[in-house]
């Protein structure tokens, strides 16, 4: 398989920025416009959040904002329909992230299927477990072009780390402390050692740090030792508030990176 | 056909541990070793041993006469009111803080609807000397006070859940989240048989007590082991299970599970499950849950806090889908009705959560020369606002 994801991750070595946004927040019809903002201040890859009714792995930040999402009216089906034409102007990778209840909803075939239409690059499904991906999931996912990205922790025992380096085909999202989404907004010495840890194994897969990156500090912590970062509840959190969107995204990517 | 978990952790096509990596650790050790612990010789003899001489049991099984002369059938009542702490959750609570103990926590979490699994936690806790933090929704603190106020005496922390419809769907929620963010010297209690792979079967074993139980003293009783079927009322299902265990392969005893209708199957404020849900993931196992078209998961409704809940224990779901067991459902008013009905007949007040199974009586054929145990999993006393502003005493 090779896709918008590995051609990234072959072009661009370090300095990867990746951000999520949740699906129909702060607006239902927000989410191209996000999107195009997001290319526009030089924003390497998205992820696009579904929205679910139990994130159990976020914290209140994308909590609030999936529950303003399905409450604005955000659906599979909506997002699938917004997104129909995104790539006739779009062509950074697009991963969709959320929660399995809804896909094995929409009907897991059906979902890849429309996502290869759409031109999306890779799921990232937490609650979505490895030993099920390979049994039930793989297929269908490589039929349709679809990268699973796996998640890793600072527990994660090397063992399964080099199962999940295996199984992976775009990158690995590299989950800076074993935490809910925004609950730590600094990375500690620690967590370095973690990353140089990983670093050493000399895993196949590239790495995306993620979970507490939300200022230009942890993002180029992140950096040192990974191809980039990804930010998540910083971002939501930044869009609050009544400015017009493309002056909230600008700024609040401009807080992270210099453009060059 | 078999009925318990198989080596991967599926009832059938139901349970699994669709869990996020931050959990791998922790689930993968209990799965790992729960088994060993809870079948070790020092293990069997400390629980047995607390059983008996903490929790109170065996627990009564009474022949209720005036209630079975009015249904004209022998009706028994196994008597979890009895046990110390007001439930039958004691008995989930003690196994599994000694298989904590066991994997060196020592910090201890749970979630709580009724408030009946809190208190058996916060119970626990204060006998093994652990710290204890329970997940509540905000609606069950505020309707079930006496409950949190016995919690935080015992010294438990009582953490208010603020999401969705504030009550145990949430609380769940909540739990979860502070197990990823406690990876290491945390233990969740969970309080039924729901939640990932172990779990389910883990307090299905220790419910199991109650089935065991019921066996012998019927048998001493009345020279039978096998009823002619056992009822219990169903929320995530561990009374159930626990009622159910020992007759899941005693294939000539019904089985019959009753689900909190709430205001009616037909309203948008239900909570029975098996009724108006379908297949899907909450909270890490694969069962059948009330959810949108979209999958979102619906907000249940029930006046009992225990039962109010959108999913249901795999296990459950899988006796639903073979026809093992049959899932009836009771109304909010049918089940203040039936805790009436025990209260003036037999002098016992039973927990909203246990009338649930009492309210079936009146939906059933009952024959006189049949034998029907009814699990009662708690008494009322937690409840006494909501009867007394119902029926103005």
């Amino acid at each position: 398989m090779n896709n918008r994801i590995n051609k990234l991750f072959q072009e661009k070595k370090e300095q990867i920025l990746s951000v999520y946004f949740t699906a129909g927040y702060p607006n239902l019809e927000d989410t191209v416009p996000m999107i195009q903002e997001l290319v526009k201040n030089g924003v390497d890859l998205i992820e696009i959040g579904m929205p679910f009714s139990d994130p159990v792995a976020d914290g209140p930040v994308i909590q609030h904002s999936s529950l303003i999402a399905l409450q604005n009216g955000m659906s599979i089906r909506k997002l699938f329909d917004q997104l129909k034409d995104i790539r006739q102007t779009v062509d950074i990778p697009l991963i969709l992230m959320g929660y399995i209840n809804p896909v094995l909803q929409y009907g897991v075939a059906a979902f890849c299927q429309k996502c290869k239409e759409i031109g999306i690059d890779g799921l990232i499904i937490p609650d979505l477990p490895m030993d099920v991906f390979e049994e039930e999931f793989k297929k269908v996912f490589e039929a349709n072009g679809l990268h699973n990205i796996f998640l890793i922790t600072p527990q994660t025992s090397e063992e399964r780390l080099r199962k999940i380096d295996a199984v992976s085909t775009g990158f690995i999202y590299m989950v800076s402390s074993n935490s809910t989404t925004g609950a730590k907004t600094s990375v500690s010495e620690l967590q370095n050692e973690y990353f140089e840890r990983v670093n050493s194994f000399g895993l196949k897969n590239p790495r995306l740090i993620g979970f507490g990156i939300s200022n230009a500090e942890t993002f180029a912590n992140a950096c040192q030792y990974s191809s980039g970062a990804i930010i998540g509840s910083a971002f939501v959190k930044a869009l609050e508030g009544s400015d017009p969107l493309h002056q909230k995204v600008s700024g609040f990517i401009n807080s992270i990176v210099t453009v060059s | 056909m078999n009925y318990q978990v198989n080596e991967k952790g599926y009832y059938g096509e139901f349970g699994g541990a669709y869990i996020p990596e931050m959990m791998v650790p922790n689930i993968e050790e209990l799965r790992r070793t729960y088994l060993e612990i809870i079948q070790s010789y020092d293990f069997r003899q400390e629980f047995i041993g607390l059983l008996k001489n903490y929790v109170g049991r065996p627990s009564p099984l009474y022949l209720a006469k005036r209630l079975s002369e009015k249904y004209q059938s022998n009706i028994f009542l196994k008597r979890e009111d009895l046990n110390h702490t007001g439930s039958h959750k004691i008995n989930n609570t003690i196994g599994q803080i000694l298989v904590a103990k066991k994997l060196g926590k020592t910090r201890i979490i749970a979630e709580t609807g009724a408030g009946q699994h809190g208190l058996a936690t916060a119970t626990v806790c204060a006998l093994m000397g652990l710290e204890c933090i329970v997940y509540m929704g905000e609606v069950d603190v505020e309707r079930q006070v006496p409950n949190v106020k016995k919690m935080r005496m015992l010294g438990a922390k009582v953490i208010p859940a603020l999401s969705g419809s504030k009550t145990l769907k949430d609380a769940t929620n909540e739990a979860m989240r502070d197990w990823i963010n406690n990876p290491v010297d945390t233990h969740y209690i969970i309080g039924s048989v729901v939640g990932p792979h172990p779990y389910p079967d883990m307090v299905a074993r220790f419910q199991s007590v109650i089935s065991e139980e019921i066996r012998w003293q019927l048998d001493e009783q009345t020279g039978r082991e096998n009823p002619t079927r056992v009822i219990a009322c169903v929320g995530g299902g561990s009374n159930a299970a626990g009622a159910f265990y020992h007759f899941l392969d005693q294939e000539n005893v019904e089985l019959i599970g009753v689900e909190a209708a709430g205001k009616g199957v037909d309203t948008n404020e239900s909570a029975a499950t098996l009724t108006l849900g379908t297949p899907g993931v909450l909270h890490s196992s694969r069962s059948i849950l009330m959810q949108t078209d979209d999958g979102q998961v619906t907000e249940p409704y029930s006046i009992s806090a225990g039962l109010d809940y959108p999913g249901i224990g795999p296990m459950h779901a899988n006796l639903f889908t073979t026809h093992r067991a049959k899932y009836l459902w009771a109304t909010d008013a049918e089940v203040l009705d039936a805790a009436l009905e025990l209260t003036q007949l037999e002098g016992i007040i039973p927990a909203l959560e246990s009338a649930h199974a009492l309210a079936v009586l009146k939906k059933i054929q009952l024959k006189p020369d049949e034998v029907t145990v009814i699990n009662l999993s708690g008494r009322g006393d937690k409840d006494m606002e909501t009867y007394l502003k119902y029926f103005g005493y």
